[in-house]
């Protein structure tokens, strides 16, 4: 009979032994048992999800395929309650006992909760699972004053993610600077600065004493007395191991679950890996060493014991866009036979320590540039002798890119610490097996999984050696402004910048071209609800007068006629200006509007004073039209009023930019007569109920629309259309119709993120597509206040002749 | 027509807004004038491929050279040489520069002595 192989935990330590043990020769039944529901992620990964950089997917490290293809059974979302290590049983909390013959403890840690008053408030969390992350995005916010109890490395990342969701953040600090486990006080106090000028508040020295609040948390009270308003804290002050399962079960634990070097506990043929173990009176809560642990435990397992496990010099390296910190073995230089060499440059928020004992690195710290971090990293590994380094260490000759860099690296030097990957296995593993793109090196060796910092070094390694290398491009803008969409979007929102051209001068060549000039002013305006600062020069002629180009240089005129309702005043003026302005062509448009072709833009202030209507739009990426039937009023199959509903909608959502062209239709019945099925937005009446359906197309290609949801008033149905329009505007790249925009992200996740979403996100939605709608008004407005010669035919000074 | 050259005083300064184009009629067709910010140049307000006005272009830069991209088809024309910047199949051809000056806030064209018939 097979041996069973069960695995408590099915996070990173847990899930990457198994990795391991399917490396070898084996035979095992494995089961899988994990509380969280979810399958096998990157759990250092957290605080990039939290700072909106990365999604669930992203962060997946074993799908559920992973499972299937490898015949291990997963007991997702079981907790176990017990485990009796002489029956040889694991009870999970549903009563279900399962047989193991060797079993894994991988159970991890859970946050630290120091001594308070008030911890089990609403309003107070943990920043630990993807659960957790999610609720943190969902419950933060503009307007929200959030605290992190806890300045180390998972307390700074959590703080600047609740800042880039909006919040106004505070991080409480026990000790005197922050990061005192990586930083020396001088590194601490860099790092602080960094913090603050990001806008983090960063209170050091303070011991918390109460959450304060009826309920819900309002606030902190320290021990020195001081008070400080917060509607939501997180406490982020270290971990501790899950050793409770063992603890119950007989094992030997102290702090953690105790190990030998072969990462065996005291019961025989139970084995332990991961941040809840103990080993020789050490616990763990970095990535590497637990990698580290898993491949012991592996060849253990499987009878290939091999060297034990040895806790080697810990690094980390804090994950916050814009602040570098990196802090590797021990950096105490008040040991003896320590020395220390230093580098600071304060103007530029530069600080790099080395620690040398014997003539080798012993511990490094670096704040603001870790662009040398594997260099350290390398002689850490190595106890490489620095004698004949000496006048380098901190000045090295430069690297001119990172393929130099990895050509000068030994074969046996690793390149991804997190899993102990080297520079020989990856090329081995890309000629063996023809890898040309990071992905499949990720798959095929794993590297750069952990905490990503090997990514670039990966990257040319696999640039160096592999024959078809493809650069898997991130699609950025454009060449004035080199980052993709949805970076720059939030690059835009969390720096709050307001103006194209300083987006292009902080972030770009600062010229702009064509092509993202458009699409910054669209994003900047998005960004700030349209509070910021207009720049014409940046827009296409279009919107710069309001009117659509033709080829011949004149514009079109279409004024806005919500819901193609008009009236014969209305008809009787469009005659007369179709006349005094000489217009070549009248002609009736597709979306039940009336356009007037061959306009001189000199022309069209006064024919729109004479027209006395709104701008349709036409010439926008913008909200065009709500094309409607006559419905319920006129029509004898109609269900619903389609009129009065098509023109309530455009008046909610007229005058406003979009990503690319929006054009909606609300039709009473369903057989659809204006083709609301095949519109970015639809509204489609039935008996007693409203179909809201989105992401349709009839243009170069005809998509039929996804249904958003079914509703049964119209007051319900305008508001699932508000939603998705404006979740359409803040989430869509620039250019990208909704059709494209719906297929890109799953009209399930659009669900989630709209109509089922929180009632809170759901008013936040609302609550920015009405403040920008507020600022907006109609654009032939302009006529009374026009800009500078925006109309006007430029005459020179003097006579030509 | 007159057979020397010479410059005519067009308009104020701020007539033209920051990184903008306006056209202005110059004895029988059109010039673009545009304010890179700092100094003005024209060229030809007319795209060598359809006959776009240049003036409602969206300025840039190739290659370290002032573009304009014009309205119509995205030709993009180089401010300084009036050559034509992309598409390469357009690289032959070549819309007329015209030199600028500002004085006392009044931006001035010089008008070549010899024009060809047009």
């Amino acid at each position: 009979m097979r041996e069973r192989l069960a695995v408590v935990g099915n996070g990173m330590a847990g899930v990457a032994c198994v990795e391991q043990i399917l490396r070898h020769k084996q035979d095992f039944e494995i089961t899988i048992f994990g509380d969280e529901t979810h399958v096998n992620y990157n759990r250092i990964m957290l605080s990039p999800v939290l700072a909106g950089e990365k999604s669930f997917d992203d962060i997946v490290l074993n799908g559920v395929d992973w499972y299937r293809r490898h015949g291990i059974h997963a007991r997702l979302g079981a907790r176990v309650a017990a485990i009796d290590p002489v029956a040889r049983t694991v009870a999970t909390e549903d009563g279900m006992v399962t047989e193991f013959d060797r079993l894994i403890l991988a159970t991890g840690s859970s946050p630290l909760i120091p001594r308070m008053e008030g911890v089990n408030k609403s309003g107070v969390f943990v920043f630990r699972t993807y659960d957790d992350a999610r609720r943190l995005i969902e419950l933060s916010g503009p307007g929200i004053k959030a605290a992190v109890i806890g300045g180390g490395l998972l307390g700074l990342e959590a703080a600047r993610g609740l800042q880039i969701q909006g919040c106004d953040v505070t991080v409480v600090h026990l000790a005197g600077t922050l990061m005192e486990r990586q930083l020396d006080a001088t590194g601490g106090s860099y790092l602080q600065r960094k913090m603050e000028a990001m806008g983090i508040r960063v209170m050091c020295g303070k011991s918390t004493q109460a959450l304060l609040g009826n309920g819900h948390v309002e606030g902190l009270r320290f021990h020195d007395g001081e008070q400080i308003e917060a509607g939501m804290v997180v406490i982020a002050a270290g971990i501790r191991p899950n050793a409770e399962l063992a603890r119950a079960a007989g094992l030997k634990v102290n702090r953690g679950v105790v190990v030998n070097a072969h990462m065996e506990t005291s019961a025989p043929g139970i084995y332990a890996v991961g941040e809840c173990t103990e080993f020789e009176g050490q616990t763990f809560g970095l990535v590497a060493p637990l990698y580290e642990q898993g491949k012991v435990l592996a060849a253990a397992v499987t009878g290939n014991r091999g060297p034990g496990f040895s806790a080697q010099a810990p690094a980390a390296k804090l994950k916050i866009m814009g602040v570098e910190v990196f802090s590797a073995g021990d950096f105490d230089e008040s040991h003896p036979g320590a020395e220390a060499v230093r580098y600071e440059d304060p103007a530029q928020g530069i600080y790099k320590k080395l620690v040398l004992r014997n003539g080798r690195l012993a511990g490094v710290v670096l704040v603001g540039d870790s662009s040398d971090d594997h260099r350290y990293l390398e002689w850490l590994r190595s106890g490489a002798d620095l004698a004949k380094q000496r006048r380098h260490l901190l000045a090295p000759p430069p690297a001119a890119d990172g393929g130099f860099d990895a050509a000068k690296m030994a074969d046996h030097d690793t390149v991804c610490g997190c899993l102990g990957v080297s520079k020989g296995v990856i090329i081995e593993a890309i000629h063996e097996h023809g890898i040309c793109t990071m992905a499949q090196l990720k798959d095929r060796t794993r590297a750069s999984t952990g905490c990503g910092s090997c990514t670039g070094l990966c990257q040319s390694l696999l640039k160096a050696v592999a024959p078809d290398f493809e650069e898997e491009k991130a699609k950025v803008l454009c060449e004035c402004v080199p980052f993709p969409q949805d970076k720059l979007r939030e690059i835009i929102r969390t720096q709050r910048l307001e103006s194209v051209q300083s987006v292009l001068e902080i972030y770009g060549n600062g010229k702009g071209c064509e092509v993202c000039k458009p699409a910054i002013s669209y994003l900047v305006d998005v960004a700030s609800c349209g509070g910021h600062q207009e720049d014409r020069s940046a827009r296409f002629i279009n919107d710069r007068v309001h009117a659509n180009i033709q080829k011949d240089g004149t514009f079109s005129v279409v004024p806005r006629m919500r819901g193609g309702v008009t009236t014969p005043d209305e008809l009787r003026r469009i005659a007369d200006a179709a006349e005094k302005y000489n217009v070549r062509m009248v002609k009736v448009t597709g979306s039940q509007r009336i356009d007037l072709l061959g306009v001189r833009k000199e022309d069209l202030p006064r024919m729109w004073e004479d027209l006395g209507m709104p701008s349709g739009q036409a010439y926008a990426k913008g909200v065009r039209m709500v094309k409607t039937c006559v419905g319920s009023e006129f029509c004898r199959f109609g269900t619903q009023d389609s009129i009065t509903t098509g023109i309530e909608l455009e008046r909610r959502l007229e005058n406003l930019y979009t990503p690319h062209k929006t054009k909606l239709a609300v039709v009473g019945c369903p057989r659809n007569c204006a083709e609301a099925t095949v519109k970015d937005i639809g509204l489609v009446g039935q008996d007693g109920s409203w179909q809201v359906v989105v992401g349709g197309a009839a243009g170069k290609g005809v998509r039929k629309a996804d249904l958003l949801i079914t509703v049964e008033t119209t007051a319900e149905a305008l508001q699932a259309a508000e939603l998705f329009f404006q979740y359409y505007r803040e989430n869509a790249n620039y250019l990208e119709r909704t059709y494209d925009f719906v297929e890109r992200l799953g009209i399930e996740k659009i669900r989630r993120d709209t109509v089922y979403a929180p009632e809170d996100v759901r008013q936040r939605l609302l609550g920015r597509l009405r403040r920008s709608k507020e600022r907006s008004s109609d654009a032939w407005l302009e006529r009374y206040n026009p800009r500078a010669t925006q109309f006007v035919q430029i005459q020179p000074l003097e006579a030509m002749q | 027509m007159t057979a020397s050259e010479r410059w005519v005083k067009v308009t104020h300064s701020s007539n033209i807004p920051l990184h903008e184009g306006r056209a202005v009629h110059m004895g029988g067709h059109e010039v673009a004038i545009f304010n890179l910010g700092g100094r003005f140049v024209a060229v030809d307000n007319r795209c060598p491929h359809g006959g776009g006005p240049l003036a409602d272009g969206i300025v840039g830069s190739a290659s370290g050279r002032p573009t304009v991209t014009c309205p119509l088809h995205n030709w993009k024309v180089c401010l300084e040489t009036g050559g034509v910047a992309r598409p390469a199949s357009g690289s032959g051809a070549c819309v007329r520069s015209f030199e600028v000056s500002v004085t006392g806030g009044i931006v001035s064209v010089k008008i070549p002595a010899e024009r060809p018939a047009r």
